[in-house]
């Protein structure tokens, strides 16, 4: 796929680069909110609009804001989305924004926000920072998600607050709801299960068909690269 | 050159020590604490006990088999695993809480981590609170089936000696201490009896398994700190209290086979002294000012993370470095 098309980077942000999986970002808000698929999928989407706005204004900032102040800017035009958003999702879901509570201003420090404004935006157009945006944002809705899922699944035999399992409740047969997934260590334990997950098949995929000395795109070819993931394509 | 020497690479000294002959004489030692517990509840604590150790077991081979591992089970780790896991439960539990707690236990804790020593906290004890956080009504109901046959206990309900103490404040009259240190009372399978803990402890110090710095210690600055605590809030010395609080729960056992596990306990002398003290003073913490009754699995897990640090700390300096600079 022709690099900094539309579409290759919503691939790249939703799959090869995921935010939460392979980039490990923003771990703030995915292990702290992720109690359930529906906070992960409010969390995800507001990520995704300040990230977006934010990639495209500072984009067509970039060659206006001089580089020594590039971080002080980047902040205030994500804090000014952050606030916008806030306000708005106070306004019109006011559910939604006490579940998020603290972590929707937070999400101005937001690693994976700066880290696309300094990495991508601040150097490349408009158009492709804006899908860079969607993507990343796209890729970390569905990570966060997911964790959502499983730990409400398991804490709370809940999906999407639909009672999946039933309760064993006045001795009935039933689902025992694992507490601790809905507690913080059940993020931790979520988040690397699903992590080795996609692991394992990312080594699978990589063992099939990619070329060792071209690599699979994200550096100079396997054997320079550092990250043990794909050290697996060339194991053995 | 009329002598032969005798020339060979090291490790020259050589033990029978080995890690399965350790384990083996840890499940030895946990015999006694393991049969009183049968014959104090009945039937069902030999169901908990056969089941979790069956599926400590079991998760070990598995992890192995699907991760293409030299299979492990011949250590005898995971029976006592297992069997350390099975006297932290109580004897109503619902059979399968165990068997989650093993596999949490043998492939989380321990294997995810690179197996037996390199798990930076002790398995059963961590699965034991995994059970705790997830399911704390099952794990506290300590209450005894009428049908199981429980033999000594002479009430079918009953809290544990540490939450009468809890609830009822200072008095302690209702609790004997004779009964807490035969182990006829309620509370998990293992940790009833002070009497049959401290014969296997016997059995673990004559065979030179664990020796007293860390069981001592702890013990001793856990008694220290709960003095302090009643001279403190003004109630005088009680010396019901005290021994309620020595021998009332996971305190012995937890000294005794749990803070002394190799892996994650410091090697260093002074760190184990350090680190019996740390367990002595979180324990009492927990159990004085915390919400629950109990407080040993979480102290012992607690000061396991922190064994890192106390090694740090108690280095000591290799012959020929350091010391004073003339």
């Amino acid at each position: 796929m022709k690099a900094n098309t539309p579409a290759e980077r919503l691939v790249n942000g939703i799959i090869k680069e995921n935010p939460t999986f392979v980039l490990v970002l923003g771990m703030c808000p995915t292990l702290a909110v992720t109690t359930s698929a529906i906070n992960g999928i409010g969390m995800g989407l507001t990520t995704t609009v300040v990230l977006a706005m934010s990639n495209l204004m500072i984009s067509l900032l970039r060659k206006f804001i001089p580089d020594g102040v590039r971080m002080p800017a980047f902040i205030v035009v994500v804090a000014s989305f952050v606030t916008i958003v806030q306000m708005l999702l106070q306004g019109f879901i006011p559910s939604l924004y006490s579940a998020l509570g603290i972590y929707i201003p937070l999400i101005v420090v937001n690693c994976i926000i700066l880290g696309r404004a300094e990495a991508y935006a601040s150097k490349n157009p408009p158009i492709p920072s804006l899908f860079d945006g969607i993507g990343m944002g796209l890729g970390f809705t569905l990570s966060i998600t997911c964790i959502g899922a499983v730990r409400e699944l398991l804490g709370a035999g809940q999906i999407f607050g639909h009672q999946i399992l039933p309760l064993a409740a006045g001795g009935k047969f039933g689902y025992e709801p694992i507490t601790i997934f809905i507690l913080a260590p059940g993020a931790f334990f979520v988040l690397a299960m699903l992590a080795a997950l996609q692991n394992k098949f990312k080594i699978g995929a990589a063992k099939r068909g990619i070329d060792p000395s071209e690599g699979c795109g994200c550096c100079a070819g396997c054997d320079t690269c550092n990250n043990t993931m794909c050290k697996g394509g060339k194991e053995a | 050159m009329e002598q032969m020497l005798n020339v060979s690479s090291n490790p020259h000294v050589r033990d029978k020590m080995t890690t399965s002959r350790i384990m083996q004489l840890v499940a030895l030692a946990l015999l006694p604490t393991t049969l009183f517990g049968i014959w104090n509840f009945g039937f069902r604590a030999l169901l908990v006990v056969l089941v979790t150790v069956a599926s400590s077991v079991f998760f070990e081979w598995l992890y192995d088999r699907l991760m293409h591992k030299k299979n492990t089970i011949n250590d005898f780790s995971a029976v006592v695993t297992g069997l350390l896991l099975a006297l932290n439960m109580p004897p109503q539990i619902p059979l399968w809480m165990p068997v989650l707690g093993s596999a949490f236990a043998i492939i989380v804790v321990k294997q995810l981590f690179g197996g037996l020593g390199q798990n930076f906290m002790n398995p059963a004890l961590a699965a034991r609170c995994f059970l705790m956080i997830s399911f704390a009504g099952k794990m506290t109901d300590f209450a005894v089936d009428k049908l199981s046959g429980y033999h000594c206990i002479d009430t079918v309900t009953g809290a544990t000696a540490l939450a009468e103490l809890k609830n009822s404040g200072f008095t302690a009259d209702s609790i004997s201490v004779k009964n807490l240190f035969i182990g006829n009372i309620h509370g998990t399978i293992g940790e009833t009896s002070a009497i049959a803990i401290l014969i296997g402890a016997v059995i673990l110090l004559a065979f030179k398994v664990i020796d007293l710095k860390i069981p001592l210690t702890y013990i001793g600055s856990f008694a220290v700190f709960v003095i302090l605590y009643m001279l403190g809030t003004g109630k005088g010395f009680d010396v019901n209290y005290l021994f309620s609080h020595l021998f009332g729960g996971g305190l012995m056992l937890g000294a005794w086979f749990m803070a002394t596990d190799y892996v994650t306990t410091p090697i260093t002398p002074k760190g184990q002294l350090l680190y019996g003290c740390c367990l002595g003073v979180v324990t009492a913490i927990f159990r004085l000012f915390g919400g629950s009754a109990e407080g040993v699995s979480y102290a012992i897990i607690f000061c396991n993370l922190l064994v890192p640090l106390i090694e740090k700390v108690t280095k000591p300096v290799a012959f020929g470095k350091g010391g004073k600079k003339a």
